[in-house]
Order: C-alpha cells, then structure tokens, then sequence
C-alpha cells in the first residue's frame, strides 16, 4: 500500500520559466502537512497540478495510487486562495449547489460547520466580508468527507478572531483516515498545526521534515527556521 | 499556555500537565481532556497531544483506559518522585545562573537563606 500522495520527479515548466524542478514529495494517511515558502515559489503550481487543474511538463504524480483525474478529483477537496462562489448566491443556493456537485458532501457536517462559524443559511455571498467570505468557502471545504484536503492560504487576510475559528475548524475536522496539505506564508500562526512541513524555494524542495524534530534539531520554531532560511 | 520558541511542542505540553500534576491542580485519577478538546483548546495538531499522552504513560504519569479516556496516575509515589525532579531542574538552572554571575557557593545559600527567612 503506498501514500496517500506520491510524486516524483514533478517537474512544470510555463513557456521558459520553470515553475517546479524535480519535486519528489510523499504525503501518508492522517498527516497534516504545511507547504512553506515566498510568493513565487511554486506552492500553488504544486497544488493545481494535485487538484488536476495544470498539468505537469514531467514527472508523476499519484493520490491514492492513481493518477490525477476524474477519480482523484472525487477524493480530493480543494479551498482556492480567493472565493470560488457566484455572487448572486446565498449561502443556502451555496449549499446546495455543493450537494448537488460533491457525492460525499455532509449536510449535517456543514450545518453543524455553519453554526460554529456564526452564518445563516439566508445571508447573501455579496454582503460577506472577507473573513465571512473565507469562513463560508472552508465550510464547505471541510463539510465534503474527502480522503485529501487541500486549503491554499486558507488565513490569508482575515482578521485575529475570524483566523483563530478558522483554526479550530481545521483541527476539529482533522481525522484519522483523511490528509491535509495547507499552504501559507502565515507561519507563525499555523505551524502548531502541522505534523510536517516541506519549504519551497524557486521550485524546489529546500528542506522537509517532521515539524518536531525539527524544532528539536533546531532548537527553534518552524517560523524563526523559516526566517533563517529565507532570509537573503 | 504559551509556547516557547525552542522546544518540541510535545515537550510544553508534557510540562504543562506535569505542573498541574505537582501542583495538584489535577489529582490522582482524574481524567484528561481527551485528545480534541486540548488540541482544539491549544490550537496544536492532535497528533501532536496525543504523542504528550504516549510519552506520560512512558514515564508512568497517566494511564489509558480504552474507550474511557486518559486518567492521571493514583500512584502517588510517581508524582512525589515527579516533583522532586522538577525542583531539582529549577535548583541545577538557579545554581548554574548563580556560580555563572560570580556568586560561590557560600554566598548563594546565604542570599537563599536570607530571601526566605525575610518572607516569612
């Protein structure tokens, strides 16, 4: 039985300028794990090509031992770094419009998620701010019972009180039997989060490790390590 | 609780329990928040929390009861023993920071002494 997410030799490239170069990356069954790294650095490149919405110029990648399509697409769901829901909506049309796309969306799940978040099912998307906005697209995210979680900054821009229930919903929706990749450049407030984390420099994996022990081998946090290491 | 930069995340967790241990702020037999609640409560990965349960079992200071919880030990001398390695921590760092300003030996169990008898 292999990992949940196998990629080798990942290579994209976007006319002259190579995106990822060579990127071996293994991800198991329960892990939470945190991409790393600047603007630029290939994280959502690495992430479009797992959801199957760019193709790789090379290498392979796998999620649940088969290659990224239809079937994949089943398993995986994904949280876009901006708001992927028409504005005419309401949060109710929104919810349907998930059940009706994702077999393994969980109404109770949701409402139980929508709840916790403090939103009404008759509010409409066009009158959310940014963090009811964002708050919205992960319940929906986290309310589908997917093998691979994938949430593209999923705290970027929100305010201290909307990041902290953000938070909690992530961790509370952690399960054993599913895996979760989130990337972000808010290190700080996400590291205790993650079981491993992997830093992206240029395309290319500059350092990968269990969170622990490299807090341990440091002797500092996953944030000051990605100061020393991105710093010029 | 807050986190220090340079440890394990585990390690400050094991830490924290330990002091409300010595502390008596939990007893003997009492039951542990379960694995989601202190996760969700610290905001740290549960299988972090968990590793924190694993290793205070290692060391005798918790046992597990499937399907029940987590419950902290009734044996009363392990959490005796618990609390003579914590002080004898905080005396090796106190004495370490002591010799290291230039103090001898003499003279920090007078400023010891002198502190202590002033309190009370």
């Amino acid at each position: 039985m292999g990992s949940l997410v196998e990629i080798k030799g990942l290579s994209k490239s976007y006319l002259n300028k190579k995106a990822l170069k060579n990127l071996n990356l293994n991800i198991e069954d329960g892990r939470v794990v945190g991409i790393l790294g600047p603007n630029g650095s290939g994280k959502t490149t690495l992430i479009k090509i797992l959801t199957g919405l760019l193709r790789q110029s090379s290498g392979e990648v796998r999620v649940d031992g088969k290659k990224v399509g239809v079937e994949t697409k089943a398993i995986v769901s994904y949280l876009p770094d901006r708001n992927f829901l028409y504005k005419w909506m309401t949060i109710d049309d929104a919810f349907k419009f998930y059940s009706d796309f994702y077999s393994d969306f969980d109404e109770k799940r949701g409402e139980e998620l929508l709840k916790f978040m403090k939103l009404e099912r008759n509010m409409k998307i066009n009158s959310l701010s940014k963090g009811m906005t964002e708050k919205l697209n992960l319940t929906l995210v986290l309310a589908r019972k997917a093998k691979l979680y994938i949430l593209d900054e999923p705290i970027a821009g929100v305010d201290p009180v909307a990041r902290d229930k953000i938070l909690d919903a992530i961790i509370s929706n952690y399960n054993q039997d599913s895996s979760m990749i989130i990337t972000t450049h808010l290190v700080r407030d996400m590291e205790n989060v993650f079981d491993d984390v992997v830093f992206l420099r240029e395309g290319e994996v500059i350092l990968q490790g269990n969170a622990e022990s490299l807090r341990e081998e440091k002797h500092m946090s996953i944030d000051e390590l990605y100061k020393e290491v991105f710093e010029e | 609780m807050e986190f220090d930069d340079k440890l394990p995340i585990y390690t400050q967790i094991m830490n924290y329990l330990k002091k409300k241990m010595v502390s008596g702020d939990i007893s003997g037999g009492d039951k542990l928040p379960s694995v989601r609640e202190l996760s969700t409560e610290l905001k740290v990965n549960p299988n972090t929390v968990q590793r924190s349960y694993q290793e205070l079992e290692r060391e005798s200071l918790v046992y597990t009861q499937r399907g029940m919880g987590t419950f902290v030990t009734e044996d009363k001398k392990n959490i005796v023993e618990l609390k003579k390695l914590m002080a004898v921590e905080i005396i090796n760092g106190f004495i370490e920071e002591m010799r290291s300003l230039g103090f001898d030996d003499g003279e920090i169990i007078e400023i010891v002494s002198d502190k202590i008898n002033k309190e009370a």
